[in-house]
This record gives C-alpha cells, structure tokens and sequence, in this order.
C-alpha cells in the first residue's frame, strides 16, 4: 500500500477546496437557507405538520441529501475529470500507485468535504428550525455512506466525461430531478397511489427516508430496504469503478 | 553488464486501429544518456508511455532493472521520472505544492530539503511560491522536471525536453541532464532536433513509422555512416562538369562556382588525388577548399529515406 500517494492525493485534492472555500462552502449554505426562507417559513406557515413533525423540520434531511448528493458528485467528477482534461493525469498513471488508491484518494477527499458540508447546513438548519436527531449514529452512518456512494459515483462521472459539459448534464438533468421527484420536500404517502408506486423506483426516496429516519423515526419505506438500497447502489458504483480501472476505460490507451 | 530497460518485442495498435508500434527490441544500458531520434508521429511518445505505464502495449514484455512493467508495477515505476511532451501541469498550483505532490505520489516520505535542492538545482527556488499559471513556458518545463525528479528516480524519460524552448534554455537543459547523468542517473530522451542527439547521446536509435531501424553508439554511427564532402571554390565558373572528370563523384554547386566531391572517409581510397590530378591536367584551378563531414542530420534524412 502507497500509503503516501494516498495522502498525497488526499491533502492535495483537500487544499484544492481550501483554496475556493468561499464558493465550496458559501454557495451549498446559502442555497440551503434559501430553501428555508422559502419552503420553510413562506410556504411551509401555511403546510400543517408532516407525521407529527413542523415542515420546516421535516424538509431538513432531505435538504442535506440534496446537498450531499450534488456536492459529493461534481465534486469527485471535477477532482478526476480535471487531471484528465489538462493533462496530468499521466502523473497518475505512471506513479506506482494502484486503482484502488487513487479511489481512495480522490473519493476519500470529496466524501470528507460532502461530510464536512453536510454538518454544516446541519448546524445552519438548526439556526432556522428546531432539530431533533433521534439517531445520531445512524444519522452519521446514513451521511458517510451517501457520501461516499456519490463520490464514486462522480468519479465514474468524471472519467466518463470527455467534456465540461457533460460533468453538468447528469447532476443537472439526473440527480437533481431525482431529489426533487424522491420526497426532499414532502411525504410520498402525500402523492396519489399510482405516483406512490413509481416513486418506489427512484433509488433516491430510499436514501432521503433512511436520512430522514434517523432524525426523526419517520419513513415512507422499510428502513432495512432503505439501507440496503443504500448499499446496494455502493455496490453498483464500487463494480463501475473495478471496471473503468481492469479495462483502463477512458483513462489508459 | 544488464540491461537497466529491456523491451522485448513491443507493439501497439491502437483501438482507432493506427499502428503506433510494430515489433520493438530495446536494451537500455544502466547510466547512458539515450537518444530516440524521429520525424513526429514515428512512435517515441508511444515507445515511452508504453515502459512508464502510461499506455498498454499490444503485445510484448518490458522489464525495467528486472521487474515486469506490468505484474511488477510499483518497483518499475518508482525507478522511473517522465518528463511529457505537453506542458501538462496544475496551473493553479504553486511549484512547491505541485513538486511535493509528485513525491508523495511516487510513495516518498516528505523531505523538504531535497525538494529545495531540486528546485535550485533548476533555478526555481525564487519561484517556488508562484502559481504555475504565471510562469513562461521554459519555466514551466523545468517545473515538470522538477516533479519528475522529486523521488529520486534511477531512470529519467524526457519526451522532447527542448521542443519550444529558446537556445539559452536548450543549454541550460543539456547542462541539467549531463549533471543527472554524473549524478547515476540513466536518461533516455526523445527529440527530432538532430543536434540534441549529437551534442548529448551516448547512443543514437533511430525510430521511423514505428519501427526502431536502428541503434548505434552515436560516435560508431557517425563513423559509419559519416560522409564527408570537398568543396572546391573555382577560379572560373564552369557552366558543365567537364568531360575530363565525369567519373569522379561530382556536382556542381548552383552558380557553377564551386565542385563539390563526396568521398566515403573510410574507402581505402578516397578518390582526392585523382581527382585534383585530373583537374590539373583539364586546366581547371581552384582558389579554396574545404572538407565537411555529414551530420547526424545528413545520416538521419538519409536513413528515413531509404526505409520509405
């Protein structure tokens, strides 16, 4: 084990975000508050409690999933994309260095940062709403391994893109939709039967319940499910991984 | 003595399905200076980026001081520094953070001091706190020298090291890896600028449309190859190389005002004697003369044309 390739990687891809900590941290906390202003006090005065909770509340975990979803994938995608499109990713390659280090510098880095942003729209929400956290070990778990699920899966992201563009199209025109669509906002026993059943299909209502679960012990789906569907997108991005580096995808001529 | 680099029947198609190599064999001797000589697109970049790991071969094997490049990848890669072709680097980065990046990379504990003389070394030390992105393109050059060498390599690959660069940096550079080399270090360098090769090399090898035609300790091979020329400067212009002297190997310099006679510095016989005989016979008289030998220019221009 490169143990120092690893840290190199790590420390390097970290000091990157202390350099533009300003739009890092600034522009996730803000949007946040927006959404609190906005969906919080204006709208949500006027929406009675959701499952014995305010709603100003009850939007919190999905709000930091939104958060942790975009932020953990542009983040890891630009870490590994960028390399690529200036060139230096042949430092990488020719380092004696093994794919599972460079995973686990690169993702390591944009999951800690998810991580870090993650508690600090936690602490910005509590400004706005009481907060209650029933499971702060499951709450923690649920955060770290959303984190790092999307950090893999923007890295598979970044070295499919073979431009900056593309980098935006899924996290635009995938991701963001599937939040909105998977329960950030609202309960999905709120929708009618039918929608209730598509719903199930998006991967994302089970990561926002099992957040929101371990808040509030509230959950439109079976907590188990909700962590194993967790896992099992993990899984998935863990295989992508395995296979962009056996078959050197994009990355290796 | 063993080889330090040994490539062993290397080819590379790529997936477009453009022949970048065919069959290559390569020894590289421990603490030469190497020179790949080519016309661009003849294979050099491949050749390298293929033993740093960069590119897969096709077919073959590479052992680097004995370790396969592939199943042995850390101990083979952690030998070797490459210098790119590109002026790839971090350019929001400063010199300091980027070169002890590369040795974290490369799996060496940190060592400030080293670094530092790397970097003074390469007359970068005033400018280890600058973004790369302010530096000229010769500063930027040393600076991905500066990473390549950041751990300690026994093996430095320079890819076109002074392509772009101004004359005073191109000596500057040579100076650079003569030093490296004094220091142990084996340098293999890619260049098309035939004087590089002539000035630096211990060995030449020749490498046109992805094949390596040739290798040759450059002395042998300017030896062997190596044609010089008699220039005679005429007293009288002449319009026709006279009939008296037709047999000799002459040409007529544009102008007429001058003969120019090659002869093979090796024959038993150059033909000089002969030639200046018959010229005294014919009447011809010559104010000047001078001799000149090929280049490795001349040699090179002449061997990518014969295996066209």
């Amino acid at each position: 084990m490169n143990v120092e390739a690893v840290r190199a990687i790590y420390t390097f891809e970290m000091a990157r975000w202390g350099r533009t900590l300003m739009q890092s941290i600034l522009s996730p906390v803000l949007s946040t508050s927006l959404y609190f202003i906005v969906f919080g006090a204006a709208i949500g005065s006027r929406i009675t409690q959701i499952d014995g909770i305010s709603y100003g509340a009850f939007i919190v975990p999905g709000l930091i999933m939104l958060m942790l979803l975009t932020e953990s994938t542009s983040n890891a995608s630009f870490g590994i994309y960028f390399p690529r499109f200036a060139g230096t990713i042949y430092e990488l390659l020719s380092a004696p260095i093994s794919p599972l280090e460079i995973v686990l510098g690169y993702v390591g880095a944009a999951a800690t940062k998810s991580v870090i942003l993650g508690l600090i729209i936690l602490a910005t929400a509590s400004l706005f709403v009481p907060i209650r956290i029933a499971h702060p070990v499951w709450m923690l778990g649920f955060l770290v391994l959303t984190a790092v699920t999307f950090s893999l899966f923007g890295f598979i992201i970044g070295v499919w893109a073979d431009g900056f563009e593309k980098l935006q199209v899924i996290p635009m025109l995938v991701l963001t939709p599937l939040t909105f669509l998977g329960g950030t906002f609202y309960s999905i026993k709120m929708l009618p039967p039918f929608w209730q059943t598509v719903t199930l299909f998006n991967p994302i209502v089970y990561l926002i319940n099992g957040f929101r679960w371990s808040f509030y012990e509230v959950s439109d789906v079976n907590i188990a499910v909700a962590l194993g569907m967790t896992l099992g997108f993990l899984a998935v991005c863990l295989l992508a991984v395995w296979w962009i580096f056996k078959t050197g995808y994009r990355i290796k001529a | 003595m063993n080889p330090i680099i040994s490539v062993k029947d290397v080819a590379k198609t790529y997936a477009s399905g453009h022949v970048a190599l065919k069959t290559v064999n390569l020894d590289i001797r421990e603490r030469e200076i190497f020179a790949l000589l080519g016309p661009n697109g003849a294979g050099k970049t491949t050749l390298i980026s293929i033993i740093c790991g960069i590119v897969n071969p096709t077919s073959g094997t590479i052992t680097v001081d004995g370790h396969d490049v592939a199943r042995d990848y850390r101990a083979c890669r952690s030998m070797i520094g490459l210098v790119p072709q590109e002026l790839s680097t971090e350019m929001f980065e400063t010199v300091w953070a980027t070169v002890s990046f590369s040795r974290g990379l490369f799996g060496k504990k940190k060592n400030p001091a080293f670094i530092e003389k790397v970097l003074r070394d390469l007359s970068l030390w005033d400018k280890k706190d600058s973004r790369i992105m302010t530096l000229s393109g010769g500063m930027k050059r040393r600076v991905l020298i500066a990473k390549a060498l950041a751990h300690e390599p026994r093996i430095l690959f320079l890819d076109e090291p002074t392509a772009g660069v101004d004359v005073e940096l191109r000596k500057d550079m040579w100076d650079i890896v003569r030093e490296l080399r004094a220091g142990g270090v084996t340098v293999i360098l890619t260049t098309h600028y035939i004087e590089e090769a002539e000035e630096m090399a211990d060995r030449v090898g020749v490498i046109t449309k992805g094949e390596l035609i040739l290798v040759q300790e450059k002395t042998e091979l300017m030896h062997k190859l190596g044609k010089k020329q008699l220039t005679l400067e005429l007293q009288q212009p002449l319009a026709a190389i006279p009939p008296a002297l037709v047999a000799h190997k002459l040409e007529l310099a544009p102008g007429g005002g001058a003969l120019v006679f090659t002869y093979d510095t090796h024959a038993d016989r150059t033909g000089i004697t002969a030639l200046l005989n018959d010229m005294r016979e014919a009447g011809i008289g010559f104010k000047d003369l001078a001799t000149s030998q090929s280049s490795l220019e001349d040699i090179f221009v002449d061997l990518v044309r014969h295996s066209k």
